[in-house]
Protein backbone atom coordinates (compact mmCIF):
# COMPACT_ATOMS: atom_id res chain seq x y z
CA UNK A 1 0.00 0.00 0.00
CA UNK A 2 2.76 2.65 1.27
CA UNK A 3 6.57 2.46 0.07
CA UNK A 4 8.97 4.27 1.01
CA UNK A 5 12.36 3.90 -1.14
CA UNK A 6 15.60 5.17 -0.27
CA UNK A 7 14.03 8.33 1.23
CA UNK A 8 16.12 11.21 2.72
CA UNK A 9 14.52 14.65 4.64
CA UNK A 10 15.23 16.62 6.90
CA UNK A 11 14.94 20.16 8.79
CA UNK A 12 17.07 23.22 7.03
CA UNK A 13 20.43 21.69 6.61
CA UNK A 14 19.92 18.60 9.43
CA UNK A 15 19.31 15.45 8.20
CA UNK A 16 16.92 12.98 10.04
CA UNK A 17 16.62 10.64 7.28
CA UNK A 18 19.31 8.46 5.44
CA UNK A 19 18.32 6.69 2.69
CA UNK A 20 15.09 4.90 4.07
CA UNK A 21 13.17 1.78 2.81
CA UNK A 22 10.26 0.62 4.02
CA UNK A 23 6.85 -1.11 3.21
CA UNK A 24 2.92 -1.18 4.15
CA UNK A 25 1.04 -3.71 2.85
CA UNK A 26 -2.44 -3.36 3.05
CA UNK A 27 -4.49 -4.58 5.77
CA UNK A 28 -0.86 -5.12 8.03
CA UNK A 29 0.33 -2.91 11.05
CA UNK A 30 3.60 -2.39 11.34
CA UNK A 31 5.68 -0.53 13.90
CA UNK A 32 8.71 2.28 13.28
CA UNK A 33 10.79 1.56 16.71
CA UNK A 34 13.77 3.09 18.38
CA UNK A 35 15.20 5.56 20.55
CA UNK A 36 14.27 9.18 20.62
CA UNK A 37 15.81 11.44 18.05
CA UNK A 38 15.82 8.21 15.65
CA UNK A 39 13.81 10.08 12.99
CA UNK A 40 10.79 8.48 13.70
CA UNK A 41 8.38 11.72 13.86
CA UNK A 42 10.55 12.79 10.83
CA UNK A 43 9.38 9.13 8.67
CA UNK A 44 5.72 10.13 9.49
CA UNK A 45 6.13 13.54 8.87
CA UNK A 46 8.22 13.51 5.17
CA UNK A 47 5.33 10.99 4.33
CA UNK A 48 2.81 13.58 5.24
CA UNK A 49 5.07 15.96 2.79
CA UNK A 50 4.69 17.91 6.05
CA UNK A 51 8.78 18.24 5.63
CA UNK A 52 10.63 18.04 2.17
CA UNK A 53 11.82 15.12 0.62
CA UNK A 54 15.37 15.44 -0.09
CA UNK A 55 15.90 11.94 -2.40
CA UNK A 56 14.38 8.82 -2.73
CA UNK A 57 10.80 8.05 -3.45
CA UNK A 58 7.50 8.35 -1.93
CA UNK A 59 3.99 6.27 -3.16
CA UNK A 60 0.57 5.25 -2.14
CA UNK A 61 -0.97 2.34 -3.88
CA UNK A 62 1.09 2.82 -7.06
CA UNK A 63 0.80 6.71 -6.68
CA UNK A 64 3.47 8.68 -6.20
CA UNK A 65 3.63 11.08 -3.44
CA UNK A 66 7.29 12.95 -4.34
CA UNK A 67 5.71 16.02 -5.45
CA UNK A 68 2.18 16.16 -4.01
CA UNK A 69 1.94 18.98 -1.17
CA UNK A 70 1.37 18.66 1.74
CA UNK A 71 -2.76 19.70 2.17
CA UNK A 72 -3.23 17.05 -0.58
CA UNK A 73 -2.13 13.91 0.87
CA UNK A 74 -5.11 12.98 3.17
CA UNK A 75 -7.38 12.74 -0.13
CA UNK A 76 -4.99 9.66 -0.92
CA UNK A 77 -6.05 8.10 1.92
CA UNK A 78 -3.54 8.72 4.45
CA UNK A 79 -4.65 10.08 7.82
CA UNK A 80 -1.66 11.36 10.23
CA UNK A 81 -2.11 11.23 13.81
CA UNK A 82 0.46 14.01 15.07
CA UNK A 83 2.93 13.51 18.00
CA UNK A 84 1.42 15.37 21.06
CA UNK A 85 -2.05 15.01 19.48
CA UNK A 86 -2.25 18.50 18.31
CA UNK A 87 -5.69 19.03 18.94
CA UNK A 88 -8.04 22.43 18.64
CA UNK A 89 -7.66 23.25 22.38
CA UNK A 90 -10.64 26.07 21.94
CA UNK A 91 -12.83 23.63 19.47
CA UNK A 92 -15.01 21.63 20.80
CA UNK A 93 -14.50 17.42 20.01
CA UNK A 94 -17.07 17.23 17.87
CA UNK A 95 -15.60 20.73 16.01
CA UNK A 96 -12.56 18.96 15.93
CA UNK A 97 -13.60 16.01 14.64
CA UNK A 98 -15.44 18.24 11.57
CA UNK A 99 -11.88 19.36 11.30
CA UNK A 100 -11.01 15.87 10.50
CA UNK A 101 -13.50 15.61 7.49
CA UNK A 102 -12.79 18.96 5.83
CA UNK A 103 -11.47 17.04 2.44
CA UNK A 104 -14.13 17.17 0.00
CA UNK A 105 -14.76 13.51 -0.14
CA UNK A 106 -15.43 13.54 3.35
CA UNK A 107 -17.91 16.40 4.07
CA UNK A 108 -20.35 14.14 2.28
CA UNK A 109 -19.89 11.19 4.57
CA UNK A 110 -19.67 13.54 7.65
CA UNK A 111 -22.28 12.15 9.43
CA UNK A 112 -21.68 8.46 8.24
CA UNK A 113 -18.18 9.26 9.82
CA UNK A 114 -19.32 10.91 12.92
CA UNK A 115 -21.09 7.97 14.05
CA UNK A 116 -18.95 5.39 13.43
CA UNK A 117 -16.31 7.38 15.42
CA UNK A 118 -18.55 7.81 18.26
CA UNK A 119 -19.44 4.29 18.02
CA UNK A 120 -15.80 3.45 18.62
CA UNK A 121 -15.44 5.81 21.19
CA UNK A 122 -18.29 6.54 23.51
CA UNK A 123 -16.80 8.52 25.57
CA UNK A 124 -16.21 11.17 22.63
CA UNK A 125 -19.81 11.28 22.46
CA UNK A 126 -20.67 12.22 25.63
CA UNK A 127 -17.97 14.88 25.82
CA UNK A 128 -19.03 16.64 22.35
CA UNK A 129 -19.81 19.71 23.17
CA UNK A 130 -16.70 19.73 25.48
CA UNK A 131 -13.72 21.75 24.48
CA UNK A 132 -11.01 19.48 23.27
CA UNK A 133 -8.04 21.40 25.70
CA UNK A 134 -9.71 20.47 28.54
CA UNK A 135 -10.24 16.61 28.64
CA UNK A 136 -7.33 14.29 30.18
CA UNK A 137 -4.68 12.90 27.96
CA UNK A 138 -5.90 9.94 27.47
CA UNK A 139 -9.48 11.12 25.97
CA UNK A 140 -7.58 14.08 23.83
CA UNK A 141 -5.80 10.92 22.36
CA UNK A 142 -9.02 9.11 21.27
CA UNK A 143 -10.36 12.48 20.16
CA UNK A 144 -7.11 12.58 18.18
CA UNK A 145 -7.28 9.11 16.80
CA UNK A 146 -10.92 9.69 15.94
CA UNK A 147 -10.51 13.04 14.19
CA UNK A 148 -7.97 11.16 12.25
CA UNK A 149 -10.45 8.69 11.07
CA UNK A 150 -13.26 11.01 9.84
CA UNK A 151 -11.54 11.59 6.48
CA UNK A 152 -12.52 7.81 5.83
CA UNK A 153 -8.70 6.70 5.32
CA UNK A 154 -7.26 3.61 4.27
CA UNK A 155 -4.04 3.96 5.96
CA UNK A 156 -3.29 5.65 9.60
CA UNK A 157 -0.42 6.93 10.75
CA UNK A 158 -0.23 7.08 14.73
CA UNK A 159 3.19 9.10 15.87
CA UNK A 160 3.31 8.11 19.23
CA UNK A 161 0.00 7.70 20.65
CA UNK A 162 1.08 6.41 23.81
CA UNK A 163 3.70 8.94 24.95
CA UNK A 164 2.74 11.07 27.71
CA UNK A 165 0.10 9.53 28.95
CA UNK A 166 -0.38 7.57 32.51
CA UNK A 167 0.54 3.71 32.39
CA UNK A 168 -3.40 2.39 32.57
CA UNK A 169 -4.11 4.79 29.79
CA UNK A 170 -1.31 3.71 27.98
CA UNK A 171 -2.63 0.06 27.87
CA UNK A 172 -6.20 1.59 27.17
CA UNK A 173 -4.13 3.36 23.82
CA UNK A 174 -2.94 -0.03 23.00
CA UNK A 175 -6.26 -1.96 23.31
CA UNK A 176 -7.27 0.78 20.78
CA UNK A 177 -5.44 0.30 18.15
CA UNK A 178 -5.79 -3.29 18.55
CA UNK A 179 -9.74 -2.22 17.68
CA UNK A 180 -8.60 0.08 14.71
CA UNK A 181 -6.81 -2.91 12.79
CA UNK A 182 -10.01 -5.02 13.30
CA UNK A 183 -11.94 -2.42 11.46
CA UNK A 184 -9.53 -3.11 8.69
CA UNK A 185 -7.24 -0.07 8.70
CA UNK A 186 -3.75 -0.64 8.00
CA UNK A 187 -1.85 1.39 10.22
CA UNK A 188 1.65 2.63 10.60
CA UNK A 189 2.67 3.46 14.23
CA UNK A 190 5.76 5.03 15.30
CA UNK A 191 6.43 4.06 19.68
CA UNK A 192 9.38 4.21 21.92
CA UNK A 193 6.94 1.90 24.15
CA UNK A 194 8.43 -0.98 22.30
CA UNK A 195 7.36 -3.69 24.00
CA UNK A 196 3.85 -2.86 24.21
CA UNK A 197 3.64 -1.73 20.76
CA UNK A 198 5.37 -5.04 19.17
CA UNK A 199 2.33 -7.13 21.20
CA UNK A 200 -0.10 -5.05 18.73
CA UNK A 201 1.65 -4.96 15.18
CA UNK A 202 2.62 -7.56 12.58
CA UNK A 203 5.92 -7.07 11.42
CA UNK A 204 8.32 -3.34 12.98
CA UNK A 205 11.13 -1.62 11.92
CA UNK A 206 14.17 -0.69 13.78
CA UNK A 207 15.38 3.30 13.22
CA UNK A 208 18.50 4.32 14.57
CA UNK A 209 20.08 8.16 13.64
CA UNK A 210 18.13 7.83 10.87
CA UNK A 211 18.54 4.84 9.16
CA UNK A 212 16.67 1.21 9.36
CA UNK A 213 18.82 -1.06 11.69
CA UNK A 214 16.43 -3.78 11.61
CA UNK A 215 13.41 -5.04 10.60
CA UNK A 216 10.63 -8.18 10.86
CA UNK A 217 7.86 -9.89 12.35
CA UNK A 218 7.32 -8.10 15.59
CA UNK A 219 8.06 -11.65 17.90
CA UNK A 220 11.47 -12.20 16.23
CA UNK A 221 11.98 -8.61 17.31
CA UNK A 222 10.80 -9.02 20.41
CA UNK A 223 12.99 -12.12 21.19
CA UNK A 224 15.75 -10.16 19.12
CA UNK A 225 18.63 -10.27 21.68
CA UNK A 226 20.05 -7.07 20.96
CA UNK A 227 16.85 -5.12 20.91
CA UNK A 228 15.74 -7.16 24.47
CA UNK A 229 18.93 -5.30 25.87
CA UNK A 230 19.34 -2.16 24.12
CA UNK A 231 15.31 -0.86 24.06
CA UNK A 232 13.32 -3.35 26.47
CA UNK A 233 15.96 -3.20 29.39
CA UNK A 234 15.57 -7.24 30.05
CA UNK B 1 -28.85 70.80 32.96
CA UNK B 2 -30.32 68.91 35.31
CA UNK B 3 -30.64 65.30 35.28
CA UNK B 4 -33.58 63.54 34.72
CA UNK B 5 -34.51 60.03 33.48
CA UNK B 6 -37.48 61.00 32.40
CA UNK B 7 -35.86 63.71 29.88
CA UNK B 8 -36.23 62.56 26.43
CA UNK B 9 -32.85 63.92 24.86
CA UNK B 10 -31.24 61.83 27.39
CA UNK B 11 -32.98 58.74 25.65
CA UNK B 12 -32.36 60.14 22.54
CA UNK B 13 -28.40 60.48 22.87
CA UNK B 14 -28.50 56.96 24.54
CA UNK B 15 -30.50 55.51 21.53
CA UNK B 16 -27.87 57.31 19.35
CA UNK B 17 -25.01 55.55 21.41
CA UNK B 18 -26.68 52.50 20.68
CA UNK B 19 -26.78 52.67 17.07
CA UNK B 20 -23.60 53.88 16.96
CA UNK B 21 -22.00 51.62 18.80
CA UNK B 22 -23.84 48.94 16.09
CA UNK B 23 -21.40 51.04 13.54
CA UNK B 24 -18.56 50.37 15.37
CA UNK B 25 -18.67 46.60 16.22
CA UNK B 26 -19.13 46.08 12.28
CA UNK B 27 -15.82 47.99 11.69
CA UNK B 28 -14.38 46.36 14.74
CA UNK B 29 -15.30 43.06 12.93
CA UNK B 30 -12.90 42.39 10.01
CA UNK B 31 -10.00 44.25 12.20
CA UNK B 32 -10.53 41.30 14.60
CA UNK B 33 -11.05 38.80 12.34
CA UNK B 34 -7.37 39.33 10.39
CA UNK B 35 -5.76 39.62 13.96
CA UNK B 36 -7.33 37.10 15.61
CA UNK B 37 -6.39 34.60 12.48
CA UNK B 38 -3.11 35.98 10.93
CA UNK B 39 -1.77 37.75 13.63
CA UNK B 40 -1.45 40.89 11.60
CA UNK B 41 -2.74 44.49 12.91
CA UNK B 42 -3.60 46.05 9.47
CA UNK B 43 -3.45 49.56 10.56
CA UNK B 44 -4.62 50.57 7.36
CA UNK B 45 -7.86 48.96 8.00
CA UNK B 46 -9.79 51.82 7.42
CA UNK B 47 -8.12 53.03 4.27
CA UNK B 48 -9.67 50.47 2.81
CA UNK B 49 -13.02 51.60 4.10
CA UNK B 50 -12.00 54.74 2.83
CA UNK B 51 -11.31 53.09 -0.53
CA UNK B 52 -14.95 51.43 -0.68
CA UNK B 53 -16.44 54.96 -0.21
CA UNK B 54 -15.67 55.99 -3.01
CA UNK B 55 -15.82 52.85 -5.27
CA UNK B 56 -19.52 53.24 -4.09
CA UNK B 57 -19.59 56.91 -4.28
CA UNK B 58 -18.07 57.60 -7.88
CA UNK B 59 -20.18 54.46 -9.13
CA UNK B 60 -23.72 55.78 -7.75
CA UNK B 61 -22.74 59.23 -9.04
CA UNK B 62 -20.62 58.96 -12.00
CA UNK B 63 -21.66 55.98 -13.63
CA UNK B 64 -25.58 55.59 -12.38
CA UNK B 65 -25.27 52.43 -10.83
CA UNK B 66 -28.09 51.68 -8.69
CA UNK B 67 -27.24 52.10 -5.12
CA UNK B 68 -27.36 47.96 -3.88
CA UNK B 69 -25.63 47.51 -6.94
CA UNK B 70 -23.39 50.05 -6.05
CA UNK B 71 -22.69 48.91 -2.52
CA UNK B 72 -22.26 44.98 -3.80
CA UNK B 73 -19.47 46.02 -5.88
CA UNK B 74 -17.86 47.82 -2.76
CA UNK B 75 -18.15 45.15 -0.66
CA UNK B 76 -16.47 42.99 -3.41
CA UNK B 77 -13.75 45.67 -4.29
CA UNK B 78 -12.60 46.10 -0.85
CA UNK B 79 -12.44 41.94 -0.48
CA UNK B 80 -10.35 41.95 -3.27
CA UNK B 81 -7.91 45.03 -1.83
CA UNK B 82 -8.16 42.76 1.64
CA UNK B 83 -6.17 39.31 -0.16
CA UNK B 84 -4.26 41.57 -2.34
CA UNK B 85 -3.12 43.35 0.64
CA UNK B 86 -2.25 39.75 2.20
CA UNK B 87 -0.54 38.79 -1.00
CA UNK B 88 1.50 41.27 -2.04
CA UNK B 89 2.39 43.15 1.99
CA UNK B 90 1.40 40.73 4.79
CA UNK B 91 2.92 37.14 3.21
CA UNK B 92 6.50 38.27 2.32
CA UNK B 93 6.62 39.59 5.76
CA UNK B 94 4.54 37.44 7.87
CA UNK B 95 7.33 35.43 9.83
CA UNK B 96 9.02 38.44 10.74
CA UNK B 97 8.93 40.58 13.82
CA UNK B 98 5.48 42.16 14.30
CA UNK B 99 6.90 45.38 14.30
CA UNK B 100 7.26 44.70 10.57
CA UNK B 101 3.91 44.34 10.00
CA UNK B 102 2.97 47.14 11.90
CA UNK B 103 5.17 49.73 9.81
CA UNK B 104 4.55 48.58 6.75
CA UNK B 105 0.85 48.30 6.89
CA UNK B 106 1.58 51.74 8.24
CA UNK B 107 3.63 52.48 5.67
CA UNK B 108 0.35 51.37 3.25
CA UNK B 109 -1.90 53.78 5.18
CA UNK B 110 0.13 56.74 4.02
CA UNK B 111 0.45 55.27 0.49
CA UNK B 112 -3.27 55.00 -0.21
CA UNK B 113 -4.33 58.34 1.65
CA UNK B 114 -1.80 60.20 -0.66
CA UNK B 115 -2.95 58.10 -3.38
CA UNK B 116 -6.77 59.35 -2.49
CA UNK B 117 -5.72 62.60 -2.31
CA UNK B 118 -3.97 62.50 -5.93
CA UNK B 119 -6.84 60.76 -7.93
CA UNK B 120 -9.84 62.43 -5.78
CA UNK B 121 -8.63 65.78 -4.36
CA UNK B 122 -9.36 66.36 -0.80
CA UNK B 123 -12.98 67.68 -1.97
CA UNK B 124 -15.75 66.43 0.64
CA UNK B 125 -18.23 64.66 -1.57
CA UNK B 126 -22.10 63.50 0.16
CA UNK B 127 -23.63 60.84 -1.87
CA UNK B 128 -26.49 62.57 -1.18
CA UNK B 129 -28.88 60.11 -0.25
CA UNK B 130 -31.49 60.71 2.37
CA UNK B 131 -33.70 59.07 4.40
CA UNK B 132 -34.96 61.61 6.99
CA UNK B 133 -36.02 60.69 10.59
CA UNK B 134 -38.54 58.91 12.34
CA UNK B 135 -39.93 59.90 14.84
CA UNK B 136 -40.47 57.57 17.85
CA UNK B 137 -42.08 59.27 21.38
CA UNK B 138 -40.46 62.61 21.64
CA UNK B 139 -37.52 61.48 19.67
CA UNK B 140 -36.16 61.87 15.98
CA UNK B 141 -34.22 59.21 15.06
CA UNK B 142 -31.95 58.89 11.88
CA UNK B 143 -33.73 56.06 9.48
CA UNK B 144 -29.89 55.67 7.65
CA UNK B 145 -28.44 55.18 11.28
CA UNK B 146 -30.97 52.50 12.12
CA UNK B 147 -30.49 51.00 8.85
CA UNK B 148 -26.47 50.80 9.57
CA UNK B 149 -27.26 49.80 12.75
CA UNK B 150 -29.63 46.89 11.59
CA UNK B 151 -27.24 45.56 8.83
CA UNK B 152 -24.20 45.75 11.45
CA UNK B 153 -26.11 43.27 13.58
CA UNK B 154 -27.01 40.79 11.01
CA UNK B 155 -23.37 40.83 9.99
CA UNK B 156 -22.40 39.82 13.18
CA UNK B 157 -24.52 37.05 13.56
CA UNK B 158 -24.10 36.16 10.15
CA UNK B 159 -20.28 36.12 10.92
CA UNK B 160 -21.18 34.47 14.00
CA UNK B 161 -23.07 31.72 11.93
CA UNK B 162 -20.55 31.21 9.56
CA UNK B 163 -17.30 30.86 11.34
CA UNK B 164 -19.51 28.66 13.75
CA UNK B 165 -21.45 26.01 11.24
CA UNK B 166 -19.19 26.01 8.00
CA UNK B 167 -16.29 23.78 7.29
CA UNK B 168 -14.27 26.79 6.13
CA UNK B 169 -15.25 28.92 9.49
CA UNK B 170 -14.20 26.09 11.46
CA UNK B 171 -10.80 26.22 9.62
CA UNK B 172 -10.65 29.74 10.02
CA UNK B 173 -11.52 29.27 13.63
CA UNK B 174 -8.72 26.18 13.99
CA UNK B 175 -5.70 27.65 12.31
CA UNK B 176 -5.74 30.46 14.86
CA UNK B 177 -5.21 28.14 17.16
CA UNK B 178 -2.25 25.78 15.22
CA UNK B 179 -1.44 26.67 12.13
CA UNK B 180 1.18 23.80 11.47
CA UNK B 181 -0.79 21.29 11.44
CA UNK B 182 -3.61 22.23 9.39
CA UNK B 183 -2.37 20.15 6.37
CA UNK B 184 -2.84 17.02 8.65
CA UNK B 185 -6.58 17.82 7.91
CA UNK B 186 -6.19 18.70 4.19
CA UNK B 187 -6.35 22.52 4.66
CA UNK B 188 -3.88 24.84 3.29
CA UNK B 189 -2.65 27.79 5.45
CA UNK B 190 -1.90 29.65 2.90
CA UNK B 191 -5.81 29.74 0.98
CA UNK B 192 -7.00 30.21 5.02
CA UNK B 193 -5.15 33.18 5.41
CA UNK B 194 -6.48 34.49 1.80
CA UNK B 195 -9.51 33.67 2.50
CA UNK B 196 -10.03 35.40 6.02
CA UNK B 197 -8.18 38.67 4.29
CA UNK B 198 -10.67 38.90 1.82
CA UNK B 199 -13.51 38.18 4.50
CA UNK B 200 -12.06 41.20 6.36
CA UNK B 201 -11.84 43.06 3.98
CA UNK B 202 -15.37 42.14 2.61
CA UNK B 203 -16.35 43.58 6.37
CA UNK B 204 -14.41 46.69 5.49
CA UNK B 205 -16.43 47.08 2.49
CA UNK B 206 -20.03 46.78 4.78
CA UNK B 207 -18.21 49.13 6.68
CA UNK B 208 -17.99 51.73 3.77
CA UNK B 209 -21.63 51.10 2.72
CA UNK B 210 -22.79 51.69 5.74
CA UNK B 211 -20.41 55.03 6.44
CA UNK B 212 -21.33 56.02 3.29
CA UNK B 213 -25.06 56.56 4.48
CA UNK B 214 -23.91 58.59 7.47
CA UNK B 215 -20.94 60.94 6.91
CA UNK B 216 -18.83 63.24 3.49
CA UNK B 217 -16.15 60.83 2.01
CA UNK B 218 -12.75 62.71 2.14
CA UNK B 219 -9.10 61.35 1.77
CA UNK B 220 -8.27 61.80 5.15
CA UNK B 221 -12.15 59.97 6.66
CA UNK B 222 -9.57 57.01 7.20
CA UNK B 223 -8.08 58.83 10.32
CA UNK B 224 -11.36 59.31 11.88
CA UNK B 225 -12.00 55.94 12.00
CA UNK B 226 -9.23 53.81 12.14
CA UNK B 227 -7.94 54.59 15.52
CA UNK B 228 -11.77 54.43 16.98
CA UNK B 229 -11.44 50.75 15.73
CA UNK B 230 -8.20 49.75 16.58
CA UNK B 231 -9.46 51.17 20.59
CA UNK B 232 -12.50 49.19 20.00
CA UNK B 233 -10.66 46.40 19.37
CA UNK B 234 -7.96 46.50 22.15
CA UNK B 235 -10.18 47.68 24.21
CA UNK B 236 -12.25 44.75 23.95
CA UNK B 237 -9.58 42.42 23.57
CA UNK B 238 -7.68 42.14 20.17
CA UNK B 239 -8.43 39.10 18.59
CA UNK B 240 -11.87 38.62 20.72
CA UNK B 241 -14.65 39.42 19.01
CA UNK B 242 -17.15 39.00 21.39
CA UNK B 243 -14.83 41.39 23.14
CA UNK B 244 -14.79 43.41 20.79
CA UNK B 245 -18.53 43.70 19.78
CA UNK B 246 -18.95 44.51 23.56
CA UNK B 247 -16.55 47.41 23.64
CA UNK B 248 -17.65 49.16 20.75
CA UNK B 249 -21.55 49.67 22.96
CA UNK B 250 -19.33 50.74 25.63
CA UNK B 251 -17.32 53.42 23.42
CA UNK B 252 -20.24 54.17 21.64
CA UNK B 253 -22.14 54.89 24.89
CA UNK B 254 -19.19 56.70 26.25
CA UNK B 255 -19.02 59.37 23.41
CA UNK B 256 -22.88 59.96 22.70
CA UNK B 257 -23.56 60.59 26.91
CA UNK B 258 -19.67 61.85 27.70
CA UNK B 259 -20.81 64.27 24.77
CA UNK B 260 -24.48 65.21 26.31
CA UNK B 261 -23.73 67.52 29.22
CA UNK B 262 -21.26 69.49 27.03
CA UNK B 263 -19.87 69.56 23.78
CA UNK B 264 -19.83 67.04 21.56
CA UNK B 265 -15.99 66.53 20.98
CA UNK B 266 -15.84 66.47 25.06
CA UNK B 267 -17.81 63.14 24.21
CA UNK B 268 -14.20 61.98 22.36
CA UNK B 269 -12.04 63.19 25.01
CA UNK B 270 -14.20 61.15 27.91
CA UNK B 271 -14.01 58.09 25.72
CA UNK B 272 -10.12 58.54 24.89
CA UNK B 273 -9.64 59.06 28.55
CA UNK B 274 -12.00 55.69 29.61
CA UNK B 275 -9.65 53.64 26.73
CA UNK B 276 -6.38 55.20 28.56
CA UNK B 277 -7.49 54.07 32.14
CA UNK B 278 -8.69 51.19 31.01
CA UNK B 279 -5.46 50.45 29.54
CA UNK B 280 -3.79 50.90 33.06
CA UNK B 281 -6.48 48.28 34.61
CA UNK B 282 -6.95 45.92 31.76
CA UNK B 283 -4.30 46.07 29.02
CA UNK B 284 -5.07 42.47 27.89
CA UNK B 285 -8.71 44.15 27.28
CA UNK B 286 -12.29 43.18 28.80
CA UNK B 287 -12.23 39.79 27.27
CA UNK B 288 -8.74 39.22 26.05
CA UNK B 289 -6.54 36.59 27.78
CA UNK B 290 -3.32 37.63 29.89
CA UNK B 291 0.07 37.09 27.82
Amino acid sequence: MLTLENVSAGYGTFQALFGVSLEVRAGEAVAVIGPNGAGKTSLLRVISKVIALNGGHIAMEGQSLDSVPAHRVIELGIAHVPEHRRLFPRLTVEENLRMGAFINGARSRFDERLAFVYDLFPRMKERRHQLAGTMSGGEQQMCAIGRGLMSGPKLLLLDEPSAGLAPVIVQQVFDLVRRIRQEGYTVLIVEQNIQQVLKVVDRAYLLEVGRIKMSGASRELLENDEVRRAYIGL
Amino acid sequence: MEFSLLDPFLWETVIQGLLFGGVLALLSLGLNIIFGVIDVVWICYAELIMLGMYTIYFLYTDFGVPLPLAFLAGILVVAALGALLHHLVIRPILHTEPINQLLVTGGVLFFLQGLATMLFSVEFRNLGVSFGSVEVGEMYLPISRIIAFSVSIVAVVALWLFLKKTYLGTAIRAISQDRDVMPLMGVSPRRIYLVTSALGGGLAGLGACLLVLLYDIHPAIGLTFGPITFMVCVLGGLGNMIGGFIAAFIFAEFIALGGFYAEVEWGYVRAFVFFIVMMFIRPQGILGSKS
